[in-house]
């Protein structure tokens, strides 16, 4: 029981501090596509990390299923929502920073 | 102790939020920041014990109001000019006087989640809280007070959000006058986008079955038709952004979504009518049942939410439409 | 007094940020997204009315003795969706003013209207 609570307590923290590094990157990174990258992570490497962490903690099978579908759900949409806005940027045309090829439409 | 300091956090949160909201210029930005303070108000209401209002304040504000902000911005311009002094004094005074007024009436009132506190001891808390299961029969309370106990006012509710349909239908539902024409006024995502094509395949199906979840378990759970129609709404919402307008319009033409409208409109007045016929009350759901009036009640409660659901799922995607359809909106790369 | 009180007092602060917006801005949807601050800080306040301690959600279960008051929550989730109608329609006369004047700043069309009246 307390090997799960320290493995629960391990991922939280992870979680925990991927969101910050997305939050400093968010105020630090210089350009829009760094950015972005870093916020990414806030989304779904931090959140899901920590909704593994509460999924070891719950004694209810009900609970633990609810929170697999959230976990899921998260999956799918946060990378989505990033990779549309990277997409936008780069059609309104934006490019990065470093200068890459531009996409060929 | 540790809800005390989920509380400070997601206050200070909330403060900074409404801080930005009047400090930036930069309108898109605004609109963000204006749906996340809808969100992080929600976190408040489920930590206040307020699980349908969280459930409705995320789905409209978080979600169905932003988008109309930003329909709105893309038809507009998206930066303000700062505000000049004459302006900002005289309502930065007029503010803290108003402020100032309400934290001192704020004094009288009971103490936070105090176990004594008038309301609690209101005889009609008690109605509510005990004599329900025996007048109506369902667990979830906030329902069984919106569609039974205060009927008439939710009738009102769903009038409203049908005239608020067919006021912007009036105001925007054809191309504007004045725009340059443009053939397709979304640009459908889809032919760059392969991710966000499949990905809004896999999940419209999913957001759909949970509306109708929301909508049927409303009795014994967080939920009912206001949700409902809104999750509708946002699935239908997420197709027509991802697949281009023309597409969406093609799946819920703007006849069939009227019609929708007032048959919601017509459901909840029908069933109230219906009670007048046989020879009770309006809305006066126990004569439905034929004697049992439980089973009158729940009849009355199923009848009422699906028609709340239809009108605003309509209504929603009524007012997306009206905004998305109107106008050029802007060429890809200039800007203002 | 503030550990009982503070909840109210966030409230009002939030607002009265919403008043200041919608009295001191000239944008139109700025001052629609202010009132949209107001809105949301006044459920803030009628919910945090509702509250009972070691309450729970006002769901019948065998499980629980102490609910929340329904009624607040009844009343406010009137209001959201009254609340996103007002906005709804709001936003569509701001649309259709900019289309009529070119511009979405209030004193700006105020001014545009007072130079036709001169001119006529």
């Amino acid at each position: 029981m307390t090997l799960l609570h320290l493995a629960s307590d391990l991922l939280l923290g992870a979680g925990v501090l991927l969101v910050l590094t997305g939050a400093v990157g968010l105020h630090r990174l210089p350009e829009f596509f760094t950015r972005t990258h870093a916020a990414s992570i806030t989304d779904s490497a931090g959140a899901g990390l920590m909704l593994a962490g509460m999924l070891l903690r719950v004694e209810d099978g009900g609970t633990a299923v609810r929170l697999l579908l959230i976990l899921l759900f998260l999956l799918f949409t946060s990378p989505t929502a990033s990779h549309a806005l990277a997409q936008a940027a780069l059609q309104d045309g934006m490019t990065p920073l470093s200068g890459a090829r531009e996409r060929a439409r | 102790m540790s809800t005390l300091l989920i509380d400070i956090a997601l206050f200070t949160i909330l403060t900074v939020i409404g801080l930005a909201i009047a400090r930036i210029r930069q309108l898109f930005a605004v609109a963000m920041l204006s749906g996340l303070f809808s969100l992080t108000c929600a976190c408040i209401f489920v930590l206040q014990d307020a699980v349908d209002v969280a459930f409705t304040e995320a789905a409209v504000g978080a979600g169905m109001t932003t988008v109309l902000f930003l329909g709105a911005l893309a038809l507009t311009r998206s930066r303000e000019e700062s505000t000049p002094r004459s302006r900002s004094l005289p309502a930065m005074l007029a503010a803290l006087a108003t402020g100032a007024l309400l934290i001192y009436a704020s004094l009288d009132l009971p103490g936070f989640a105090a176990a004594d506190a008038p309301v609690h001891r209101h005889p009609l808390t008690a109605r509510y809280l005990q004599d329900s299961p025996s007048e109506i029969g369902i667990p979830n309370v906030v329902t069984s007070v919106l569609a039974s106990y205060r009927g008439y006012d939710t009738f009102g509710e769903v009038v409203v959000v049908f005239t608020a349909g067919i006021a912007v239908l009036m105001l925007l539902g054809r191309g504007a006058a004045t725009s340059v024409s443009a053939p397709a006024r979304v640009q459908p995502l889809h032919q760059q986008n392969r991710v966000l094509r499949v990905v809004a395949k896999l999940l419209i199906p999913f957001i759909l079955l949970f509306a109708l979840y929301v909508q049927f378990h409303g009795d014994y759970g967080p939920g009912g038709g206001f949700q409902a129609g809104v999750i509708f709404a946002s699935g239908l919402i997420l197709y027509a952004l991802v697949f281009g307008l023309d597409a969406a319009r093609a799946v819920a033409p703007l006849a069939v979504l009227r019609g929708l409208a007032s048959l919601g409109v017509l459901l909840y007045g029908g069933v109230g009518v219906a009670t007048l016929l046989l020879g009770g009350a309006f809305l006066e759901y126990g004569r439905l049942g034929g004697g049992d009036a439980l089973a009158g009640q729940h009849l009355g409660i199923l009848l009422v939410e699906l028609g709340v659901g239809i009108c605003v799922t309509a209504a929603m995607i009524l007012l997306f439409f009206s905004f998305a359809g109107r106008g050029a909106g802007r060429p890809g790369k200039t800007d203002e | 007094m503030i550990v009982t009180h503070y909840n109210y007092w966030i409230a009002m602060v939030l607002m009265m940020i919403g008043l200041y917006v919608v009295m001191s801005h000239a944008n139109l949807v700025k001052k629609l997204i202010g009132l949209n601050v107001f809105q949301v800080a006044v459920f803030l306040l009628y919910i945090s009315l509702g509250k009972i301690e070691n309450g729970t959600a006002p769901i019948l279960d065998a499980a629980f003795t102490t609910y929340s008051h329904p009624l607040p929550h009844v009343l406010i989730l009137t209001a959201i969706v009254v609340g996103v109608a007002t906005t709804a329609v709001g936003l569509a006369l701001a649309v259709r003013i900019h289309e009529a004047y070119g511009t979405i700043s209030e004193d700006e069309a105020l001014q545009r209207d007072q130079q036709e009246r001169d001119a006529a």
